[in-house]
């Protein structure tokens, strides 16, 4: 996307659209098998290689999977500089699992704080362990993943048959807990107490020696909570995101903002308070925040009336006025009663190369340049047929749901869920006219109407807005109405191949192209 | 299994537990290391236990962290400083863990026995160590390499010292922020071991680098080499160099960077001494001070005195002081407090004539500010101005605004301005003090506020402590006696309170003659706490008074109290009695 630059004249032609393929299904669900609601998936996250992936579900479990088609995982510097295109499509196997949070209750505001993970994210890894963050609505954590080798520990000082002493020990190994046995013989005895007297031979004692451990090639991975952040927020946390800087992060609620230290747990700074001194004239919250992918003191924020706030850190310590602010202008007469419910963006992305941003409101998925905030340079319509519907999705509340978006690691394409599990994928370079509409199935493509018709554009129009993808799905498939309670609402780009993975219910698909 | 003898059984306990599932127990025998390695002897301590504990690397972060403790200062167990290097290698690999902390340790012992590493040792293991890790794969061992350079680069032959100085450089560009961190963190100290001629060429050219850094926490920590470097360089080339570097820092973007500056320019302008501090530091602080960012305001307000201390008083006057008065107004009540901080120490600076005319108007709006923090912080530095203008313009000036706070509605004010009474006090003199503030120390022994009466009491014991007992007599204790009779309880507390206190100062005599019969009749009040009080008091009073007056006086009353109905009453009554036959016992 860099050298392309987008608002050139001479934009390159677009690449072709691309066949989606199958990958991978984890947790498929068998015909009239019932969906456990803790087993719905809440999160999904590639790290930063694209080596692991990691889902959060609404049971506060998260699940780590590993990629299984490169060779050497230890390698990562040497990796980066492969040429990926040599290795076949991204294959993912389940790695681990652990437990992130539990349900609480809050006493003091009688709330119960449910155990699900709204967001996950990578952090840098300082050695060969795995690190992450992950929230609920109140609590962020900073886990470690890491691989062990099971170690038995034999020959000891102390014979084991002896009734004093720590005995268990011999057969121990450091992976299981729970099986040691207080020692309670020497603990009695003024522990290790030598008199004053006691005199070291030079040599030392030939009958001591040290414990022999016996590493086997048996290997557990043990998740470590290593930090937890509490009590930085009134209201539901929407984001954390991860600054370049590798040493700080942020995490969003309704209507603030804090600034993190990972390694500091117990204090976090207010960047951003929009909660207005009268809850009464609250007009606006934040839904969904995240840092530049490069510059430390950037970060944007999307709040519920469909604004997008660029902060600059550098600015002030308070940052509650934006640098820019990125809106697009209604067009006059198309207001309803539901315009400003849909306005509201659940979700933005910054592109990998910091300049675009990505956002979903309820109806479309617009692209903006950061240097341009008169409106976005982009806007695909996701599901336009519902628009006539809009009517019932508000009796049911799907209005509200948020929907994800992500963008590809080459900026080429942007991609996001809608019902009936189906997402779709666009094109967004100049020129491009791919959308297409996948499900998440086995059988992907099957739902794909071939662009029959090319979209009308004019290049000359005052907003450069392409509206692409309106008519394609307006036909659904199946003939029928369309399923609101399958929505596939978390969905991740891998981030330097065309490989996604999207969440239907509690079941993982992965698709490739 | 070997059979243990019986006195070595608590080392090979602790030896076993190195291994133990247990946290605290492994813990333990990590603290206990040199034990072990002494049973051991020298010898196996080096073949056996530290190989041990470069494979048992895998612990949590409490048992790593005492481990690079200890080994720091493990040399006399491995058999000195020949042996010291066989210490390396288990530090180089705590080098690497991910925990901030045990890498900072693992460092630190690392250089502790780096300096007291032979020359040709070092060159052998050390330099290496220090190589390999500035090469390594992860981003904590880059990190803790830096930290390093400054120990091996001394002892290093001249080609390794190329070596260093370029790797050094490369660390400095690294992709990860934070090895750039590390790198300008630690510059200072590893260029105060490089040459002079290298200084200038290549960490200069370093530290340019840093200071131009996109990221904004690197360019925070090169700040802070600005004035190790500065120190390190001849006068001349830190002027050419360093200056505007920190020119430029003062009008970074970002005001985490400008922050910095504020908080650094002090040790910023010693590094390039008084002249140039004149023309180019003066402008850059002034514009720090009036910076929009409020943290920074806060920052320079507070080295505000610090800073007038290195220029002559002219200087200050033209520019710092018109920005001072500024600041006394400022928006943010924190800047306003950070300034009332320090301000009083202008006043020597400044002189006596500059004071009363320009920083006097500033004290009195600081005095009267809406936010408590700020007056309490020129209240508890009165005495520096008194030094300079004076008592009597002082008091004339300043005591209405005490006087105001001495009635403030924030109790933490009235606290703050009671506990510097005695010292006001001191410096006012009998006279003066007679006519304002007297009645205000009365006043307080009967505040809304416990703690403010708890103050008050132990005020007017200060008080008779300075002006003696004559004077306390005729000014204290009689107003004190008086507030006796008050309807409520809790006051004729604090006034037994104040008796209690008071008593020890004013002497036997006193206490006898107008004290205790106060006291005494208190004992017939109706309110039990009273009673109580009472004989806690008395029970205080007993080694003071006379051995007569215990017997005809004392004693009979705590006996009446020993038969009150209520129970609190008789325990303090009892225990009183006891105290007073112990005093008798022993006399």
């Amino acid at each position: 996307m860099d050298e392309d630059g987008a608002g050139t004249s001479e934009a390159p032609s677009p690449p072709p659209p691309l066949e989606w393929k199958f990958s991978q299904v984890f947790g498929e669900r068998t015909a009239g098998e019932e969906v456990q609601e803790v087993d719905i998936i809440s999160a999904i996250e590639f790290d930063k290689s694209g080596d692991h992936l990691a889902t959060g579900d609404r049971g506060g479990r998260v699940v780590l999977f590993e990629r299984t088609d490169v060779r050497d995982f230890g390698r990562r510097r040497d990796l980066e500089r492969l040429d990926n295109s040599t290795l076949r499509h991204p294959e993912f196997r389940y790695k681990t699992e652990f437990q992130s949070h539990e349900p609480e209750f809050d006493y003091l505001k009688s709330l119960e704080i449910e155990e699900k993970i709204n967001k996950i994210r990578w952090c840098q890894t300082p050695n060969g362990a795995l690190f992450l963050l992950s929230t609920n609505d109140k609590t962020i954590k900073y886990w470690k993943v890491q691989e062990k080798k099971v170690k038995r520990i034999s020959e000891m000082n102390l014979d084991s048959s002896l009734s004093v002493g720590n005995g268990c020990m011999a057969s121990s190994s450091t992976s299981s807990p729970g099986a040691y046995l207080p020692n309670g013989g020497c603990l009695e005895r003024p522990y290790p107490s030598l008199s004053n007297d006691f005199s070291f031979p030079p040599g030392g004692f030939s009958s001591l020696h040290l414990p022999v451990v016996v590493a086997s090639q048996e290997t557990s991975l043990v998740a470590r909570c290593r930090r937890v952040y509490a009590h930085a927020h009134d209201y539901h946390i929407n984001s954390i995101s991860n600054n370049s800087d590798g040493e700080t992060f942020i995490s969003a609620d309704d209507l603030r903002i804090n600034l993190w230290n990972l390694e500091i747990s117990n204090q976090s700074f207010n960047i951003v308070d929009v909660k207005p001194t009268n809850m009464e004239d609250l007009t606006e919250v934040i839904t969904s925040m995240e840092f530049h992918p490069t510059h430390c003191n950037m970060l944007a924020y999307s709040s519920s009336k469909g604004f997008i706030r660029l902060i600059d850190l550098r600015q002030s310590a308070l940052c509650d006025s934006h640098s820019q602010l990125f809106e697009e202008r209604e067009t006059p007469g198309s207001r309803s009663f539901f315009t400003e419910i849909i306005a509201s963006i659940s979700d933005i992305k910054f592109a990998k190369n910091g300049r675009h941003i990505l956002s979903r409101d309820y109806m479309t998925l617009k692209l903006w340049d950061i240097s341009m905030n008169s409106g976005p340079v982009a806007a695909f319509q996701v599901h336009e047929f519902l628009r006539p519907k809009l009517c019932d999705l508000y009796e049911n509340d799907s209005i509200f749901d948020k929907f994800e978006c992500c963008l590809s690691g080459d900026g080429l394409r942007v991609a996001t869920g809608s019902y009936s599990n189906l997402f779709r994928v666009f094109g967004c370079v100049p020129g491009s006219n791919e959308a297409m509409t996948l499900e998440a199935s086995k059988n992907p493509m099957r739902r794909q109407v071939q662009n029959p018709t090319r979209p009308a554009r004019s290049l000359s129009s005052l907003t450069r807005v392409v509206r692409r993808g309106a008519e394609n799905t307006s036909i659904d498939a199946n003939g029928n109405n369309y399923d609101f309670t399958t929505k596939l609402l978390h969905l991740a780009w891998h981030p330097s191949e065309n490989s996604i993975a999207c969440a239907a219910a509690n079941s993982l698909y992965m698709y490739y192209a | 299994m070997a059979m243990i003898d019986e006195p070595l059984y608590p080392i090979a306990i602790l030896i076993d537990e190195l291994k133990n599932e247990d946290i605290q127990l492994r813990l333990n025998s990590i603290r206990r290391l040199s034990t072990i390695a002494r049973a051991l002897g020298e010898e196996r301590t080096r073949k056996e236990l530290i190989p041990f504990l470069s494979e048992n690397n895998d612990d949590d972060d409490e048992v790593l962290l005492a481990m690079a403790e200890e080994l720091g200062v493990f040399i006399p167990y491995v058999g000195g400083v020949e042996h010291a290097h066989v210490l390396l290698p288990p530090l180089e690999t705590l080098c690497t863990v991910e925990e901030t902390c045990v890498r900072d340790k693992a460092v630190e012992s690392l250089c502790r026995i780096g300096a007291q590493m032979r020359e040709a040792d070092l060159v052998e293991w050390f330099i290496p160590l220090v190589k390999r890790l500035a090469a390594g794969e992860w981003f904590t061992a880059r990190v803790s390499s830096c930290g390093l350079f400054h120990i091996a680069y001394p002892s290093a032959p001249e080609l390794l010292k190329a070596d260093l100085r370029s790797i050094y450089g490369q660390l400095c560009q690294d992709d990860m922020p934070m090895v750039r961190r590390s790198a300008a963190s630690n510059l200072g100290k590893f260029a105060a071991t490089v040459e002079q001629s290298h200084l200038k060429s290549d960490i200069m050219s370093i530290f340019e680098d840093l200071t131009q850094d996109d990221q904004d926490s690197v360019r925070l920590l090169a700040v802070e080499g600005c004035a190790a470097l500065g120190k390190l360089l001849e006068p001349q080339d830190c002027v050419a160099h360093i200056l505007p570097v920190i020119v430029n820092f003062s009008q970074d973007k970002s005001w985490r960077v400008r922050y910095m500056v504020a908080n650094q320019l002090y040790e910023l302008c010693e590094a390039v001494g008084p002249e140039p501090t004149r023309s180019d530091l003066v402008p850059a602080y002034v514009r720090l001070l009036r910076d929009n960012e409020a943290e920074v305001r806060i920052a320079a307000a507070g080295k505000v005195t610090k800073f007038c201390r290195i220029l002559n008083p002219q200087l200050a006057i033209q520019h710092i002081l018109p920005c001072v008065k500024e600041l006394s107004s400022d928006s943010s009540q924190h800047v306003r407090s950070a300034l009332a901080s320090v301000i009083m120490g202008m006043a020597p600076v400044l002189g006596k004539e500059a004071t009363i005319e320009q920083l006097l108007p500033i004290f009195l709006s600081l005095l009267k500010d809406e936010f408590p923090d700020v007056r309490l912080n020129i209240i508890s530095k009165l005495d520096q101005v008194n030094q300079v203008i004076g008592i009597d313009l002082l008091s004339q000036s300043l005591l209405p605004a005490i006087v105001e706070l001495a009635e403030d509605r924030h109790w933490r004010v009235r606290l703050a301005i009671i506990e510097y009474i005695p010292l006001l006090a001191s410096q006012l003199g009998v006279g003066f003090f007679d006519d304002k503030l007297g009645a205000l120390c009365m006043q307080w022994l009967e505040d809304k506020v416990f703690s403010i009466r708890d103050a008050a009491a132990n005020n007017l014991k200060r008080l008779a402590e300075e002006f003696r007992s004559d004077w306390a007599m005729q000014h204290i204790v009689p107003q004190v006696l008086e507030k006796i009779n008050n309807p409520h309880y809790l006051y004729r507390m604090t006034i037994l309170h104040a008796i209690s206190l008071l008593a020890p100062v004013m002497g036997p005599d006193i206490t006898c003659q107008k004290l205790l019969p106060v006291v005494i009749n208190a004992s017939k009040d109706r309110v039990p706490n009273i009673k109580f009080n009472v004989a806690k008091v008395l029970q205080s009073l007993i080694p003071i008074v006379d051995q007569s007056v215990v017997e005809n006086t004392v004693r009979p009353c705590l006996v009446e109290l020993s038969e009150d109905p209520d129970v609190d009453v008789r325990y303090f009554a009892v225990q009183a009695l006891q105290a007073s036959d112990q005093v008798m016992m022993s006399s």
